[in-house]
C-alpha cells in the first residue's frame, strides 16, 4: 500500500460514493414524503445506463415503446378518472401537453439516427425517455394505494422491482452495457494519476446535491415537498396536493437514478440486473442517515463507497459482506439511540 | 346410451388417441432464459427448434422449461419432467451449480442428464450418481492446459488470477493452481470479483503491484470484461489471458480497444471460417446457418453445447430402442449406457469419446487458441 494506490483506491470510492449518496438521498426523498421504500431506483439507473449504450451502438431502441405504453395508459386513466365530472379546460390542456411530449418523443428517436448525436444530446434523449416513468409509475401502482401500510407500499415497491428487471431483461438483452466517457484524460497531480470521467462523476453529484439543497431551501415547490414529508395531513389542509407530491418526487428520482446510470455507465459494465445492489449500497447510506437526515445519509453513502474500495484491495472476497456487516452496528446504535413510536 | 356409459366411451376415446405419443421420445430440456444466466440460457432455449427431431423412426418431442437461474426453481422443473412428463432424458440445466443441485434426482429417477454447463465438477470425479450425467462442454483443465502450454512456449513465469465469486471462477482457480504448479509458474496473485460490481480497481491493483508476466481472468459471459479495461486502465502491459467463458460476441463489443490481443482457448466456434476443414466444422457451421436464418443473429456457443447434447441423443437412442421401449426405466437406463459408449462423434465443439470415466469425453480436437486482432477472433497458429 502505497500513495498511489490509496490515491486510486480513494478516487474510485469517492466515485461510487458520489452515486451512491445520489441514490440515498432520492431513496431518503421518496421514503419521507411518500412512506415508499423505492427498491426500483437501481433500475432506472441500468435503464438509463443501458438506453445510452444501446443509442451510442446503434442498436433500436426498445424503450420508447415502453414510455409510449405506460403514457397511453395513463392518458386513459385520466380521462376515465374523469368521465362523470366536468373537465375543466386546464386537465384537457395537461392531457394534450402529454400526448405532444410523447410525440416529440418518438418523432425524435423514430428520425434520427441517434447514435450520431452529440454525447450531450443523447444523454438528454436518454433522460427524456425515463424520467417521464418515475411519475407514471407512481400514478400506475402507488397512488391508488397511498394511505397503504407502510409494509404494503414495500411489498408492491418490490413486485414493480421484480417487474422492471424482467423487462429490463426483455429491453436490452442479457449482455450488459458500457459507454464511451465523456472525457479520456488523465490528470496529473505530482505523481497521481486522476481520471476526468471520475471527476465528471464527483462533481456532477455535488451539483445535483447542491441543487437539491437550493430547490428544497429555496423554492415554493421544494418547500411544499419538505412539508409534505413533516406532516402529510398538515400538508394536505395548507393546499398541497399528495398527489403532486408523490409524482414530484418519484420525477426527482427518476431523474437522478438515470443521472447517475448515465454518469457511471462509463466506468463500468453493467447488466440489467445490476441496479439492486447498487441501490441497496445507496440505501445502506440512507438506513446510516436513520431514514431522516440528508446530510448524514450523503456522508454515510460515501464511506459505504470508501469502504468497498478498500476492503476490494485487501480482501476481495468478503467486500460486500463487509459492506453490508456496515448496517448492522448503525442499527443497533440507531435502536439504542431513537425514542420507540409506534408505527400506526 | 346412459351418462355415465357415455364417459366410459369418452374415457376409452381419450387413452386411445394418447396411445402413439407414449411411443415417442420425450426430452426435457431445461435452460435458464432469464435471471443471472440468462446470457447462457437464453441462446440455449433458441437452440432447441434446431434439435433432432427423430432418431431410428421415432420421433422426439421436447419440452422446455425455464428455471430462471434459480436453482430452487431447477430442482422443480426436473422433478417435474421426471415424475409427470416422464421423459426419457433431459438436457440442462444451464447453470452450474444448479446442474449440481440434481444430480443426485437423475441418479434416483435413473434418467440420464446432458448438461451443457461449465463446471467439470459434475462429471469429475466419477461417482454412482454422476454416472448419469453428461457434460457436453470442455471440462476446464483441458481449456486451462491449452492456455498454459501458450504460457511455457512465451516465457510467463508468473502468473496473476481473477475470478468470479463462483463455481466457474472457483474451479478454474483450482484447475490453474495445480497446472502451474506443474509447469513451474507461480501464481503471485489470486484475486475474485463479483459479476455485479461496479468497479474492479482494487483487485486490479494488487494484481498490478504483484506485477506478473501475464493475468489469467476466469468469468463466465460479459463478466470477463470489466478486469480486463480495469487492468489497462491501471496501467497493465503483460499479456492477458481469458477461458472460454469469454468466448463470446459481446465481449470484443464491451471490450473494445482494451481486450486487442487477448488470448483465449475455446471452441472452434469462433473462428469458424478459419479452422481447417474437420467434421466438426461442417456441423458447426451447419448449425450456426440454422440459427442464423431462425433468429436472425449468430449462437453463443453456449447454444452449441445443447445443440451437441441433441446429436449424442440421436447417436445414442437407435441403441437403445434395440433393447426397450421409450418410457421405460429400461429404455432410460438402455440409452444411458449407449451414451457412455459413444465414440468418434463429431459435435459443433469438437469429437466426442465418451467413457466410463469421462463423461466429457473431448480431447485436443475440441479447442483451439484464438486471439483478438482488430476488433475481430483469429485463430492463433500452433
Amino acid at each position: 500500500m502505497n500513495v498511489q494506490v490509496a490515491a486510486l483506491l480513494g478516487q474510485d470510492g469517492l466515485t461510487n460514493g458520489a452515486i451512491y449518496a445520489l441514490l440515498s438521498l432520492s431513496i431518503l426523498l421518496v421514503f419521507t414524503v411518500t412512506r415508499i421504500l423505492l427498491i426500483p431506483l437501481g433500475e432506472f439507473v441500468t435503464f438509463g445506463a443501458l438506453t445510452m449504450a444501446a443509442i451510442q451502438t446503434g442498436k433500436p431502441l426498445a424503450l420508447e415503446w415502453l414510455l409510449a405504453t405506460l403514457m397511453l395508459i395513463d392518458i386513459a386513466l385520466d380521462v376515465y378518472s374523469r368521465r362523470d365530472r366536468t373537465v375543466s379546460r386546464k386537465q384537457y390542456q395537461m392531457i394534450a401537453l402529454k400526448a405532444a411530449y410523447l410525440a416529440v418523443v418518438l418523432f425524435v428517436t423514430q428520425t434520427f439516427t441517434l447514435s450520431e448525436l452529440p454525447m450531450l444530446a443523447q444523454s438528454i434523449l436518454t433522460l427524456c425517455l425515463i424520467v417521464p416513468m418515475g411519475p407514471i409509475m407512481y400514478r400506475l401502482f402507488f397512488q391508488p394505494l397511498a394511505d397503504a401500510a407502510p409494509l404494503v407500499l414495500l411489498i408492491v415497491s418490490i413486485a414493480v422491482h421484480v417487474a422492471m428487471v424482467g423487462i429490463g431483461l426483455l429491453l436490452f438483452g442479457p449482455e450488459g452495457g458500457h459507454t464511451k466517457p465523456f472525457s479520456n484524460s488523465m490528470l496529473q497531480i505530482s505523481n497521481i494519476f486522476i481520471k476526468s470521467q471520475a471527476l465528471w462523476v464527483i462533481f456532477s453529484a455535488l451539483f445535483l446535491i447542491l441543487a437539491l439543497f437550493f430547490a428544497f431551501e429555496r423554492t415554493l415547490y421544494g418547500k411544499a415537498l419538505r412539508a409534505a414529508a413533516v406532516n402529510q395531513v398538515g400538508a394536505r389542509l395548507l393546499g398541497i396536493s399528495p398527489v403532486f407530491a408523490g409524482k414530484a418526487t418519484f420525477a426527482l428520482a427518476a431523474f437522478i437514478g438515470c443521472a447517475s446510470g448515465i454518469l457511471i455507465a462509463p466506468i463500468t459494465t453493467l447488466y440489467y440486473d445490476s441496479g439492486f445492489v447498487i441501490s441497496l449500497k445507496g440505501f445502506v447510506g440512507a438506513i446510516i442517515g436513520g431514514l431522516a437526515s440528508y446530510p448524514i445519509a450523503a456522508f454515510g453513502a460515501v464511506v459505504v463507497g470508501l469502504i468497498e474500495a478498500f476492503s476490494m484491495f485487501w480482501a476481495s472476497s468478503y467486500k460486500e459482506i463487509i459492506v453490508f456487516t456496515l448496517i448492522i452496528p448503525f442499527l443497533i446504535w440507531r435502536s439504542m439511540k431513537a425514542s420507540h413510536v409506534e408505527d400506526e | 346410451m346412459s351418462l355415465k356409459s357415455r364417459f366410459l366411451l369418452l374415457g376409452c376415446l381419450l387413452s386411445t388417441m394418447s396411445v402413439p405419443s407414449f411411443a415417442d421420445i420425450k426430452v426435457g430440456v431445461i435452460s435458464s432464459s432469464t435471471g443471472p444466466i440468462a446470457l447462457v440460457g437464453i441462446p440455449q432455449k433458441n437452440s432447441i427448434p434446431l434439435l433432432p427431431k427423430e432418431a431410428a423412426g421415432e420421433s422426439i418431442t421436447y419440452i422446455p422449461l425455464n428455471d430462471s437461474s434459480d436453482p430452487t426453481a431447477t430442482v422443480k422443473a426436473f422433478k417435474k419432467l421426471i415424475d409427470e412428463e416422464k421423459v426419457d432424458a433431459i438436457i440442462g440445466p444451464s447453470g452450474s451449480g444448479n446442474a449440481m443441485g440434481v444430480i443426485q434426482f437423475a441418479a434416483k429417477s435413473g434418467t440420464p442428464m446432458l448438461a451443457p454447463v461449465g463446471t467439470a465438477a459434475v462429471v469429475l470425479p466419477m461417482t454412482e450418481q454422476k454416472k448419469w450425467v453428461f457434460k457436453t462442454t470442455q471440462n476446464d483443465d483441458l481449456i486451462a492446459s491449452a492456455l498454459v502450454d501458450h504460457m511455457k512456449r512465451t516465457g510467463v513465469k508468473t502468473l496473476g488470477l481473477i475470478g468470479t465469486a463462483d463455481p466457474f471462477g472457483e474451479n478454474w482457480s483450482k484447475v490453474m493452481r495445480k497446472l502451474a504448479s506443474d509447469n513451474s509458474i507461480e501464481i503471485v496473485a489470486n484475486e475474485s470479483f463479483q459479476r455485479q460490481d461496479t468497479s474492479i480497481t482494487g483487485q486490479s491493483l494488487k494484481l498490478l503491484l504483484a506485477s506478473p508476466d501475464a493475468v489469467l481472468i476466469a468469468a463466465p459471459g460479459s463478466s470477463s470484461v470489466l478486469p480486463q479495461t480495469t487492468l489497462k486502465s491501471t496501467g497493465y502491459q503483460g499479456q492477458i489471458y481469458q477461458t472460454h467463458g469469454a468466448a463470446l460476441d459481446p465481449f470484443l463489443k464491451l471490450g473494445g480497444d482494451a481486450v486487442e490481443g487477448t488470448i483465449l482457448a475455446a471452441s472452434l466456434m469462433l473462428v469458424l471460417d478459419q479452422a481447417p476443414e474437420t467434421p466438426s466444422k461442417a456441423i458447426a457451421t451447419k448449425y450456426v446457418e440454422d440459427y442464423q436464418s431462425l433468429y436472425n443473429k449468430k449462437p453463443a456457443t453456449f447454444g452449441g453445447n445443447v445443440f451437441d447434447a441433441g446429436l449424442l441423443l440421436e447417436t445414442a437412442i437407435p441403441t437403445a430402442l434395440k433393447t426397450a421401449k421409450p418410457g421405460t426405466p429400461e429404455f432410460r437406463a438402455a440409452l444411458r449406457d449407449a451414451l457412455e459408449s459413444t465414440t468418434e462423434l463429431s459435435g459443433t465443439q469438437g469429437v466426442y469419446n465418451i467413457t466410463p470415466e469421462d463423461h466429457s469425453g473431448f480431447d485436443e480436437r475440441g479447442r483451439v487458441l484464438i486471439t483478438v486482432k482488430n476488433g475481430k477472433w483469429q485463430l492463433l497458429e500452433g
